[in-house]
């Protein structure tokens, strides 16, 4: 299978056609907007937590975007699910980009980090943890 | 018998000036449909600069050796190249910057921080590029004044009716707007506005960027009061631009840039500043670059700019026809004969970085994204859009290239 084949394989045309976890929350304990300055796209991540307060129970999304952006937001909705708060906002790109399993060149790995990099914001937010280095500012899209 | 014919570009002859299509892109012809992004450069323009470097390569205006001397003629030359190409009065009101974006920053602040304040305002449009819009508003706003941005009407024609009611409110100082949109390819008829703007003694600042490289940009027909153009969308290198302003606006600004070169005398009391232009340049300028700029510039007068205009009036007629047979494909913009050769367009539920990634595998080159533009895209509610973009060299294949494309690029999406 070509490079080529591979970017728009099946399951990422799954995912982005019949995306899972899209729509929002109204009761969200963590949410946040997130926008790609290089494309103009924007996902908004929606997460509830279990009675722990910890468990992540549901994630959402809405937004809008590439193949790539809305597959991979759509797959890690899934992947979250039933992990604890605190280690999805630590969690590993690399994982996130195995599921994804293809080949991404640096402009469409910016497409396909940004729904997990709103969701770790969200759950800093949620936590009052401090924002990692890099995601500072993130969530503050106001002109000034 | 003396035959009147209709000369016409001969794009094809101009294509093979160009080095950058002798090569398969993924095996495939290269359809560049790019250049409102940024345009390729013909050998003239490439060996211009070699050349340069090779023969003529020194500092400028501070060497008193030969190199030096033809350095400063090198630089010089290329200024009064430029000058003549905008039709400008002198050549010291042509101002070596950067980019179109450096130029208009240059206004922003070095006429801006002295001429705005509480009250007044600055007028730009949604159809702007964020190196009009994005300067204008800081500096506008910290200063005080007022950014003011008229809105696009359901045609996605500026709106300029509004004007009275701004001036009604505010001090009107400053109209910055564009003279071709670098999304949409809409060619701005100025002439109301330059009048409308000096009869409440206000400027023009107008970002020709995407004009100067398709029509004859001429600024004393315009009658506007500054003009930035970017060397590197009109075959020219990257890192050159020029700003034209009036001599007597230039010469009661305050410096941008400060340091070597700008100055006339330094001292620990006081420093006072050079003549135009060296008062705007500050260090060493882009030497070559501004070689390769006039060489450019050469080449596009060879060319002819009428022809060049009315080549892209043609391809944009071709491409609105051919592009409207794609099915769900939402096209964007005026007729062609009010747009430069650039054609924006959506697919149907297909994001636009996707539909540009699969058309890369068919050697076709165009842009996705917003363009520099989210006023806009916010206007038109999309994120982005594809962009399509046409100059001199040009063939209609690479169009028809394109549509084959957009059917690939719906089968994947099937």
């Amino acid at each position: 299978m070509s490079e080529f084949d591979q970017m728009y394989r099946e399951v990422i045309l799954d995912h982005y056609k019949n995306p899972r976890g899209h729509g929002t929350l109204d009761d969200a304990d963590a949410e946040a907007d997130g926008q790609n300055p290089l494309c103009g796209d924007e996902v908004s991540i929606y997460v509830a937590f279990g009675e722990d307060g910890e468990t992540i129970d549901e994630v959402k999304f809405s937004g809008r975007g590439c193949a790539i952006s809305q597959a991979a937001t759509s797959m890690l909705t899934e992947m979250v699910a039933g992990r604890t708060a605190s280690e999805v906002a630590s969690l590993d790109k690399e994982e996130l980009l195995e599921e994804i399993g293809i080949p991404l060149t640096p402009v469409r790995l910016k497409c396909a980090l940004l729904g997990l990099t709103t969701l770790k914001v969200a759950l800093h937010k949620a936590k009052g943890t401090p924002l990692p280095e890099g995601l500072a500012g993130f969530d503050e899209l106001e002109l000034t | 018998m003396a035959v009147t014919a209709q000369r016409k570009l001969d794009a094809r002859a101009l294509r093979a000036d160009f080095p950058i299509f002798e090569q398969l892109i993924h095996g495939k012809p290269l359809a560049y449909l790019d250049s409102a992004n940024s345009s390729q450069k013909p050998r003239q323009v490439i060996d211009a600069m070699s050349e340069f470097y090779e023969t003529s390569y020194a500092n400028v205006h501070r060497a008193v050796h030969v190199l030096g001397e033809r350095a400063t003629a090198g630089l010089e030359g290329a200024r009064d190249k430029v000058a003549a190409f905008l039709n400008a009065p002198e050549s010291r009101e042509v101002i070596f910057v950067r980019n179109a974006t450096e130029g208009l920053n240059l206004v922003a602040y070095a006429w801006g921080l002295s001429n705005l304040g509480p009250g007044d305002a600055v007028v730009v449009t949604e159809l702007e590029h964020h190196s009009v819009f994005v300067p204008f508003q800081y500096i506008a706003r910290r200063q005080g004044a007022e950014f003011v941005m008229l809105p696009l009407d359901e045609h996605d024609e500026v709106d300029w009716s509004g004007l009275d009611e701004v001036a009604a409110t505010y001090n009107v100082k400053a109209v910055a707007t564009n003279l071709v949109s670098n999304s949409l390819g809409t060619i701005a008829d100025l002439a109301p506005i330059v009048r409308w703007a000096h009869d409440q003694g206000a400027i023009v600042v107008c970002d020709a960027a995407q004009a100067a490289p398709h029509l004859r940009v001429d600024v004393q027909a315009l009658g506007v009061d500054f003009l930035a153009i970017s060397g590197h969308k009109m075959c020219a290198p990257s890192g050159i631009g020029a700003l034209w302003g009036r001599a007597e606006l230039l010469e009661k600004m305050e410096p941008f840039l400060l340091g070597g070169h700008m100055i006339s005398s330094v001292r620990y009391e006081k420093t006072t500043w050079g003549e135009l232009p060296h008062k705007f340049e500050a260090g060493t300028s882009p030497i070559v670059e501004a070689v390769g700029l006039g060489a450019a510039v050469d080449y596009l007068e060879a060319a002819g700019l009428d022809l060049i205009e009315a080549h892209e009036h043609e391809l944009a007629a071709y491409a609105l026809t051919r592009l409207a047979e794609v099915p769900g494909i939402t096209l964007y913009g005026p007729p062609a004969d009010r747009r430069a050769g650039v054609v924006s367009f959506n697919l149907e539920g297909i994001h636009p970085h996707d539909v540009a990634q699969i058309l890369d595998r068919y050697g076709v080159a165009i842009r996705a994204g917003h363009h520099c533009c989210q006023p806009l895209m916010h206007h038109l509610g999309v994120p982005a859009t594809n962009r399509a973009s046409f100059y001199l060299y040009t063939i209609p294949e690479e169009i028809d290239q394109l549509v084959d494309g957009l059917h690939g690029v719906q089968e994947v999406f099937a």
